[in-house]
């Protein structure tokens, strides 16, 4: 399959005009679009095979069973996890890391053991860390970051010590698209005993994640933000720690035995998944992983990466654009306008029909790093062009001059 | 072209101008009720002083970060209120967030330079950037009415630390 042009028939959202032009969507770190294929298999389940899932004998039942648990195998495959119970559905990463955090590490911290984070975490791999400190009183510790937005390997040791019980850690930030070195973080924090619990959102949907490979103990993922439906994300864990973990909900199928006065748990994964479970985003996620696995990750990843370095040339020729992050990066692009609001500038761009998010990132830490309120992002994905990011170029410009006019 | 014809209904001379030079920007040292707030989805942050004197308000001021949009409504509720009694200012607050919603204000209630912010209502995404500002005036009026505290109260909801440059 052709990324870029060839792709977009499959995506119906991308055909359409947004203030008179054709739409233009740079914000895929937030959410993507869905495939037709996505919303076929959700149309599908909720047409034909609308059922409870793990109770009914009856066929539907079945039906429903095999969609949901299927889904879990092609997600258990995608990140190379070792075991089918390993892969826990969720609301999304938010709930995953949470999860993580309160039924994991506020039972394993105690006071003055330290919890390492870093300043380019989303505030869902960050405040869930903040709780745990108030809780257990374990001290936070911040790796450094250079200027650029990176972290050197030996600032990520020094922080790493005896008394180091978790490190929480992105994947990749969803703001200055840096792409942290995961698999030699893992070996750092394995060798002081400690725990590696990875935010994956920005990651999984752009480039090829191995769980095994990267050996961390948790990993978070987000659906919606790899064309899945929202409402559905993922918790990967090592087996053993999964067993370790307290259950984060209570109530149906998450059980064994329910007695009056106490009762015992069911085996992984469904311990973690009380109630009735996300079916119809699970069947979706699958539908998303079929169509990413039909491209091929690598090939995901090598577009984005043409994508963002002809972004960076192009947008770096305007005047007055200031561009946050380092060289080396994922596919997106987090800027400020010389003298311009970036919510204006998304106005502006927005009557053009380009859509970008403008704002703090969920990021409001690393925005007083790098000193500002705001800042406007552009993010690509497999169905974004080159001509789009022309498009970008000229309304970026369009705002620069109309703003110049103005004042 | 035609899609700055549709920025001008949002960006108008008079809007740029209070961006440029805000009114009552800056600190009142003693005696007001201070309000910090922030819009907490995008970062827009205001940090508003209102001393109050015999229900009326006697000065006003305010130090912020934020869009055009965001500064200029704040300029322009300063400038609005400043001299008013507290009823005047609430209803003023009160026909302001109608106006976003596209209602019309009343004919003998002349608005003046708020009147430019009339094309925010097209621009959905941009309506609380310009009522933040309002809300933070209606929020120190509550307090002051309250009694809560005399000096230096908080907003307890919202973020604290928006220190400003």
């Amino acid at each position: 399959m052709n990324l870029g042009k060839e792709i977009r028939k499959f995506f119906p959202a991308l055909d359409q005009e947004v203030n008179g032009h054709p739409l233009v969507y740079l914000d895929n770190a937030a959410t993507t679009q869905k495939p037709v294929s996505v919303l076929e298999a959700l149309d599908k389940y909720y047409r034909m095979d609308n059922s409870n899932v793990h109770r009914g004998v009856h066929t539907l039942g079945t039906r429903a069973t095999d969609a949901y648990e299927g889904a879990r195998e092609k997600v258990r495959k995608f990140i190379n996890a070792k075991h089918f119970g390993e892969v826990i559905f969720t609301r999304g990463a938010t709930t995953a890391l949470n999860m993580v955090a309160q039924g994991y590490a506020r039972n394993i911290c105690q006071e003055n053991d330290e919890i390492v984070l870093t300043y380019m975490e989303h505030h869902a791999n960050l405040i869930p860390w903040q709780q745990v400190s108030k809780y257990t009183k374990a001290q936070l510790v911040y790796i450094p970051m250079q200027s650029d937005g990176t972290m050197k390997l030996e600032d990520i040791k020094k922080c790493i010590t005896d008394r180091t019980k978790i490190v929480a850690m992105t994947h990749c930030s969803n703001v200055l698209g840096t792409m942290n070195p995961i698999a030699e973080v893992a070996k750092l924090a394995h060798e002081k005993g400690a725990v590696l619990v990875v935010d994956g959102a920005q990651s999984t949907p752009h480039m090829s994640v191995d769980v095994q490979a990267l050996d961390c103990d948790f990993f978070a993922i987000a659906g919606h933000k790899m064309m899945g439906p929202t409402g559905i994300g993922i918790l990967y864990g090592k087996k053993s720690l999964l067993e370790q973990m307290e259950p984060f909900e209570f109530g149906g199928d998450m059980i064994e035995y329910v007695h009056l006065y106490d009762s015992t748990w069911n085996d992984l994964p469904y311990k973690f998944e009380a109630g009735t479970p996300i079916i119809a985003g699970a069947v979706g996620l699958g539908a998303a992983i079929d169509f990413l696995n039909e491209i091929g990750m690598n090939q995901v990843q090598d577009y984005e990466q043409r994508l963002v370095k002809y972004a960076m040339e192009k947008l770096k020729e305007i005047q007055g654009f200031v561009m946050y992050g380092p060289k080396e990066r994922s596919g997106l692009i987090t800027f400020n306008l010389e003298g311009v609001h970036p919510h204006d500038v998304s106005t502006v761009l927005d009557m053009d029909g380009v859509a970008v998010r403008a704002g703090h990132h969920c990021a409001q830490p690393l925005m007083r790093m790098l000193d500002v309120t705001a800042t406007a992002r552009a993010s690509f994905y497999i169905y974004n062009t080159e001509e789009e990011i022309d498009r970008l170029a000229d309304s970026i410009q369009n705002a620069k001059e109309y703003f110049n006019h103005v004042f | 072209m035609s899609s700055n014809r549709q920025l001008d209904t949002l960006y108008r001379q008079v809007i740029m101008d209070h961006y440029k030079n805000p009114r009552n920007r800056g600190k009142i040292d003693d005696g007001s009720l201070t309000i910090h707030l922030n819009n907490p989805t995008c970062g827009d942050t205001i940090s508003l002083q209102l001393q109050i004197e015999d229900d009326i308000v006697k000065n006003v001021k305010f130090i912020g970060e934020g869009c055009s949009i965001s500064l200029s409504s704040a300029s322009m509720m300063t400038q609005a209120i400043k001299g008013k009694s507290i009823e005047e200012a609430l209803k003023l607050s009160k026909v302001f967030s109608e106006f976003m919603q596209g209602i019309a204000p009343p004919d003998d209630l002349d608005l003046g330079d708020i009147e430019a912010l009339q094309g925010v209502c097209k621009f959905p995404a941009r309506i609380k950037c310009a009522t933040l500002a309002w809300k933070a005036m209606e929020k120190a009026i509550e307090e002051k009415t309250n009694e809560v505290s005399v000096s230096d109260s908080h907003c307890g909801c919202e973020m604290k630390e928006n220190e400003s440059k």
